[in-house]
């Protein structure tokens, strides 16, 4: 017995409200995030994240009203992700209730500010997400850091990227595979499994999850520390609970 | 009024652990604080943190807040969390070596990289040791109450505590080694773990917190 795998259930916030259509049959309003992290909570989520899609920074306030409605209430780790980009945001989030932030853009843009935010306030909040692209199959495949949602390539090698954002600081790895993301065709497991053996540091699995055993796959043959997946949850077709039911079936220790 | 000051030195998420003792204790008057005569006139003090060590000890310096930490943990039910616990032991080995409180024997070690393996599966586990683990309760304390003994907490940390005297440790946890997960004597208590982060069970050992009259 020992540490459990990590379910991570994502919810897209834009201007305070979810995006991309959650449905539960019990819930009224469907677009209020602390509602919906409440019933991700009762199902056992081990986490939640948050991610800020929202164009305009004055709407970006917004979210930090959602993070202390969400530390009131729902008592597991929270993670805060877009528009992270000075360590005043990150000062912000913290001292709303969140737990980690994620930095994505801004990491790649400037470095260094991953490893000041990460000397101010602890590596265990400093979750790097990187977006990475396949850009060589074959023997030897080669992925790279891509930024604004896949559509701009960085020529960053995403292996080495993983590893000198470790060096910098950074407490864990959000990795979402670009060309999985919104498939469900399942996680590219090659990609997680190489960023997973290359890094010391925990890494969260993304992009792809359309069933539950494509969780189990993230976890055996990805290696992966935890697990993040949004559409499956959202619409009611699995429950957290039954993604954990079926990953401790297949020898996975988890949280039940 | 029951009061609960939680010292406020500016190191980690100081917010949740007000809204989870607040969720469990209704009525009491929770506060943040860095006011030493505050901490002193409490109830009940809560010592949370998150970070490095150095920055921790030195806060409490600069604050003038150590003689009333050790002052509150003379007489009154004290909580210790994630750093409130490893600070309280006599050295860390985190930041080139750092002395702390020493009010209980032991110190601080970082996970063992050459002992950071899964023994089932062989894989390397990582550091931080993040994420939801078991507790192993080994002794009966007031704060366990109505926790099951292995039920799960959240942990995120790099460095565990060693500690010196076998007879205040409460709980133990697997990642590697074995590490003292909770210690305590008298009206101390500390944890390594979040409990205002751990759901059920953290929510639990928090409102036996601030039931608890301090004597074990």
């Amino acid at each position: 017995m020992g540490l459990a795998k990590r379910v991570i259930p994502c919810l897209d916030v834009d201007n305070g409200r979810v995006v991309k259509g959650v449905r539960f049959v019990d819930i009224r309003d469907a677009g209020d995030p602390v509602e919906i992290a409440r019933r991700y909570d009762q199902q056992g989520a081990d986490e939640i994240t948050f991610l800020d899609i929202t164009a305009s920074s004055d709407n970006r306030r917004t979210m930090v009203h959602v993070v202390e409605a969400m530390a009131e209430q729902v008592f597991i780790p929270l993670t805060v992700g877009g528009g992270i980009r000075q360590i005043e945001d990150v000062r912000r989030m913290l001292g709303a209730g969140a737990d980690k932030v994620a930095i994505n853009t801004a990491a790649v843009a400037n470095p260094e500010f991953v490893q000041e935010a990460a000397g101010h306030f602890g590596s265990q909040c400093i979750v790097v997400a990187i977006d990475a692209k396949q850009v060589k199959a074959g023997e030897s495949p080669r992925w790279e850091v891509f930024t604004h949602g896949g559509r701009r390539a960085t020529g960053i090698d995403a292996v080495s990227w993983a590893l000198r954002m470790t060096e910098y600081g950074a407490g864990e790895i959000l990795l979402t595979s670009m060309d999985r993301d919104g498939t469900r065709d399942g996680f590219d497991l090659a990609l997680v499994r190489t960023v997973c053996d290359a890094v010391p540091i925990p890494v969260i699995a993304s992009g792809g999850v359309g069933n539950l055993d494509h969780l189990v796959d993230g976890i055996l043959q990805g290696h992966a520390d935890a697990v993040l997946a949004a559409s499956i949850f959202h619409f009611g077709e699995y429950t957290v609970g039954d993604a954990k039911r079926r990953m401790a079936e297949c020898g996975i220790e988890v949280r039940l | 009024m029951s009061t609960v000051a939680v010292i406020d030195y500016g190191m980690g998420n100081l917010r949740s652990v007000c809204k989870a003792l607040e969720h469990v204790a209704p009525t009491a008057r929770v506060f943040l604080t860095a006011d030493p005569d505050a901490l002193v006139r409490a109830d009940r003090v809560v010592f949370p943190g998150q970070g490095a060590i150095g920055g921790c000890i030195a806060e409490l310096d600069r604050l003038s807040l150590r003689a009333a930490v050790l002052q509150a943990m003379d007489n009154k039910p004290f909580l210790g969390i994630c750093l409130g616990l490893q600070a309280l032991y006599d050295f860390s080995e985190e930041g080139g070596g750092t002395k702390g409180l020493g009010v209980l024997p032991g110190r601080v070690a970082l996970f063992p990289s050459e002992r950071m393996h899964d023994a089932r599966s062989g894989q390397a586990l990582k550091v931080p040791h993040m994420g939801w683990n078991q507790v192993h309760q080994v002794a009966g304390h007031p704060l366990w109450q109505g926790i099951d003994q292995d039920a799960r907490f959240y942990f995120v940390h790099s460095y565990y505590a060693d500690a010196g005297d076998r007879g205040q440790v409460m709980a133990v946890t697997e990642y590697g080694i074995r590490f003292t997960s909770a210690a305590g004597r008298e009206n101390i208590f500390a944890v390594q773990f979040h409990p205002e982060k751990s759901q059920q069970a953290g929510l639990k050992l928090l409102e036996n917190f601030v039931s608890w009259d301090g004597t074990a």
